[in-house]
């Protein structure tokens, strides 16, 4: 339960006070930057305000019964207790504001389930605990993992202005463009959420969710994972990026290009040196969350890589584990998720880190055998 | 059944409680057993509460400081598990077994050996959950309402545990209700009709038909998860034409009325006490009644309002919108009647009456976030963040939980005979009321600002309300030792309390002498 890192992070007492300078007293829905997020703000505050009214007269009149009915200003209690004729004014009447509600709520949910018509399609898909975008008409996919350090999230670094909500890669959009979400996920159910767009979809293996949004203004939109989905729920934040139609297509062709220097990264010859630090950092990004930095994991769920029999076996089995994964275990298989080059140093680096020392590199050529089998 | 007792009673004279453990091992008395389930109730209380004060303390300041991520999720399910079928489901029961016969005039519940057996089964359901905190892999991590496949192929393997403890609290709880079932229908003293009978009556009467209906259905969701689990089949999951929206259908056509289950004999309790302090009849009676059955009617066709995000085509979203928005309706008739019967009382504000007064207050705070809730397209800003929380925490805290508060210091006197200190009594309610806005409110706004819930680690600019929620939380915990500390001085001694106890106080149970004798109506009495 309390490992000694939490100890130590215990032990430095409030490093980072918290926040006095950063927070905010917001205590409202954003009104977003879209139509449909400007209409739900709406209904909220019809509704709030409903609320409020009805309150006031509820509360109001109890509260004076309080102060006035007291027996100790000598109040003789009535004795009416029925009222056929009030039972039915107060059925009738919030009946009334409710039928009120449900019109313009109807309107603007129809509003919602119109995915038609879209410009830009990405398919979403919820992992434990990244998120993969996937353009699908642009041939565009990345993954995208929360870049807060763990030496923030334990106190050791002072947190930044977007500490949790701040990604690697956030996904581009462009303003004024119908861009269609379809939501799905790899292993157990996500939530995607964009407050400011009043998007939010559960991301559920073995559905495609549908959603859309059309942004007004650019700029950068924050959010979260909304659905408990293991140990990282909190770590897999969500950024929007909203740009000029222009801006889009510089990103989307310098994408395309990135990607086709990566996929001839699998052809270069690497050192041993060079696969040590690019695994390294493949690592950082995709395996740290459950194996740890130390490479101890946290047993049961997630095993120890250091002296592992998997890590010090075979060269075969140990990229197999990586490309396959383990059904039915958080272990997710990554032959999708990373390039070949990425697997091979991701290999090598824990056969050779932490006090593992097999000494042998794997070369993106065997992880695409391995592939092939 | 009063032939039975009357021949103990030739045999002994006055007969008493065996003594000794096996007093309440063995006992089939309706008062020993409701005490034991208000006590197990109020342990589980406090362990499910120090619970929540690990979350608050986490959640104190942004960064992880106390607790690993993992452990905060087991904390966050057991917290969930814990109050719901550990504090305030045995704690209804436990009101209902000492209320219910003497408040119809009956000697004892319909099935005394089966009232033993129910209780009985608790603390080795609960046993068997707390267990799991020290097993390999943890406990149950997946949230209260433990999502497949979060759930199933993702669990630790302590779910098994888990599954096997949520079957024995349904026994537990299917039995208790039959045996209500049983007792109102069968065992009502002349005179006492349908329509004669307390609110308390009324509400625990309709609450047990919706425990009838839908613990079967609890029980189905854990077989279909034990099955995925361990015998190969894919009820939840994708990979093998499973479908995991599929449990959430079942577990909210559960879920639903279960919430019900824990806010209706919470209206029974605070029908009864509002009208003694303003010493005036319940206003609208047979509304009441109405109000409560078309209450748990539509409990059954909302179920789908906790799943405004699955995806669930635009036809299914807006019929579930409307039924939920229609819930309103008769809730607000009971909030109007209650009103309506403390105007023009003569109202004093006991122990009691404060806590009730509050349950109408805050449990209506909370009803006005349930109908936002139930606005779907808005709902997708809301759901899964800190205003559901706040939301549920404000049905169930202030409203369950202060009713059967307001329900201990009502009947105290009947039970121990005595009077409880009205002083520390009024302390423990306003540290209370105080503790659990400081908690609560602040969540509305967070969620509102976009903080999800069931998160061990939170953006900066949710730091200032979360450590206001967090020392309004250690504030509302702490206070509860007060409470115990009352109760025990209210069973050692006091003032003596007459058997009217409350001046303006209408019922059968107010014509037995405090305490209440261990029999009680062995003749039933008539009701004109």
């Amino acid at each position: 339960m309390l490992s000694r890192r939490h100890l130590m992070a215990l032990a430095l007492p409030c490093l980072t006070a918290p926040t006095s300078v950063l927070a905010d007293w917001e205590v409202n829905m954003t009104p977003g930057v879209t139509d449909v997020s400007q209409a739900v703000f709406d209904l909220h505050m019809i509704i709030f305000w409903i609320c409020v009214v009805i309150g006031v007269v509820v509360f109001g009149v109890m509260f004076y019964s309080i102060f006035a009915h007291r027996k100790s200003k000598g109040a003789v209690p009535a004795q009416f207790h029925e009222s056929t004729t009030v039972e039915v004014i107060w059925t009738i009447i919030p009946f009334a504001i409710l039928i009120g509600m449900a019109i313009p709520a109807t309107g603007t949910l129809i509003k919602m389930y119109d995915t038609s018509d879209a410009d830009i399609e990405i398919l979403i898909t919820g992992y434990q605990w990244k998120w993969k975008y996937e353009y699908l008409n642009e041939k565009v996919s990345f993954f995208s993992n929360m870049s807060t350090t763990q030496e923030q999230i334990y106190n050791f670094d002072e947190k930044g202005e977007h500490y949790l909500l701040e990604v690697d890669e956030p996904v581009v959009i462009p303003v004024g463009k119908k861009v269609k979400f379809l939501v799905t996920a790899a292993d157990v159910i996500h939530s995607w959420w964009v407050p400011a767009l009043a998007v939010k979809r559960d991301a559920i293996p073995g559905t495609v969710n549908e959603s859309w949004t059309r942004v007004n203004e650019p700029g950068i939109y924050r959010g979260q994972c909304a659905e408990l989905c293991g140990k990282d729920h909190a770590f897999m934040p969500v950024v929007v990026k909203a740009v000029s139609e222009n801006e889009y297509q510089e990103w989307v062709l310098a994408k395309q290009e990135l990607a086709r220097q990566e996929f001839e990264l699998n052809n270069k010859e690497w050192t041993m040196e060079e696969l040590m630090a690019r695994g390294e950092q493949v690592y950082q990004r995709a395996c740290v969350a459950c194996h740890q930095a130390n490479g101890l994991g946290l047993p049961p769920a997630f095993p120890a890589l250091k002296d592992s029999p998997v890590a010090l076996g075979p060269m075969e089995g140990h990229i197999d584990m990586i490309l396959n994964g383990v059904k039915g275990t958080s272990m997710q298989a990554f032959a999708d998720q990373l390039s070949e080059v990425d697997i091979a140093a991701v290999t090598t680096y824990e056969r050779n880190a932490w006090g593992n020392n097999v000494g042998d590199m794997a070369t993106p050529k065997m992880v695409a055998e391995r592939k092939g089998q | 059944m009063s032939a039975v007792v009357d021949s103990h009673a030739h045999d002994h004279g006055h007969h008493g409680p065996a003594k000794g453990f096996t007093r309440w091992l063995y006992t089939t008395n309706h008062k020993d057993i409701g005490s034991m389930y208000l006590w197990f109730s109020f342990i589980m209380f406090l362990v499910g509460g120090s619970m929540a004060l690990v979350i608050r303390a986490e959640l104190f300041e942004p960064g992880m400081q106390i607790v690993d991520p993992n452990f905060f999720n087991q904390m966050t399910t057991m917290h969930g598990l814990i109050m719901v079928f550990g504090a305030v489901m045995p704690a209804f029961v436990g009101l209902a077994n000492w209320l219910i016969p003497i408040m119809v005039g009956a000697p004892d519940m319909a099935l005394p050996r089966m009232n033993n057996w129910s209780f009985w089964i608790l603390p080795f359901a609960f046993g068997l959950l707390l267990s799991t905190l020290f097993m390999e892999g943890g406990a149950p991590n997946f949230g209260w309402t433990f999502y497949a496949p979060l759930s199933t192929t993702y669990a630790p393997p302590s779910v098994t545990f888990f599954i096997l403890a949520v079957h024995m609290m349904g026994i537990s709880s299917i039995m208790g209700a039959i045996n209500v079932i049983a007792t109102i229908l069968n065992m009502r003293a002349p005179g006492m009709t349908l329509m004669k009978m307390p609110l308390f009556v009324w509400t625990w009467l309709i609450t047990a038909f919706l425990l009838i209906a839908v613990m079967p259905v609890l029980a189905g969701a854990v077989t279909m998860m034990l099955m995925d689990i361990h015998f190969g089949t894919a009820f939840f999951d994708a990979a093998g034409g499973g479908d995991p929206v599929l449990f959430q259908h079942i577990f909210w056509f559960f879920g639903h009325p279960e919430v019900y289950i824990m806010i209706l004999p919470a209206f029974g309790v605070a029908s009864q006490i509002i009208p003694t302090f303003s010493r005036k009849p319940l206003f609208g009676y047979p509304s009441m009644v109405y109000a409560t059955a078309s209450i748990a009617i539509l409990s059954f066709i909302v179920w789908a309002h906790h799943m405004f995000t699955v995806g669930l085509p635009l036809a299914a979203q807006l019929f579930f919108m409307y039924a939920t928005m229609l819930i309103a309706v008769p809730t607000g008739v009971k909030v109007f009647n209650w009103v309506a019967t403390m105007f023009r009382g003569s109202l004093t504000f006991e122990t009691p009456m404060l806590f009730a007064i509050a349950f109408v207050i805050l449990f209506t705070i909370g009803g006005f976030s349930g109908l936002m809730l139930s606005i779907a397209p808005v709902d997708f800003q809301y759901h899964d963040t800190y205003f559901v929380v706040a939301h549920f925490h404000y049905v169930l805290v202030p409203g369950a939980i202060f009713s059967i508060f307001a329900a201990a210091y009502y009947w105290l006197p009947k039970w121990t005979g005595y009077m409880y200190d009205e002083l520390l009594g009024k302390a423990h309610f306003w540290l209370s009321f105080i503790g659990l806005n400081l908690t609560f409110f602040p969540m509305h706004f967070v969620g509102l600002a976009g903080m999800p819930r069931r998160i061990p680690d939170y953006a900066l600019q949710f730091a200032d309300f979360n450590q206001i929620a967090s020392m309004g939380a250690f504030l509302f915990g702490t206070t509860q030792l007060l409470f115990l500390f009352i109760v025990i001085k209210c069973i050692r001694g006091g003032k003596k309390a007459s058997a009217q106890v409350w001046e303006g106080a209408d019922g059968l149970e107010w014509t037995l002498p405090s305490p209440a004798p261990y029999h009680t109506f062995s003749e039933p009495p008539t009701v004109k």
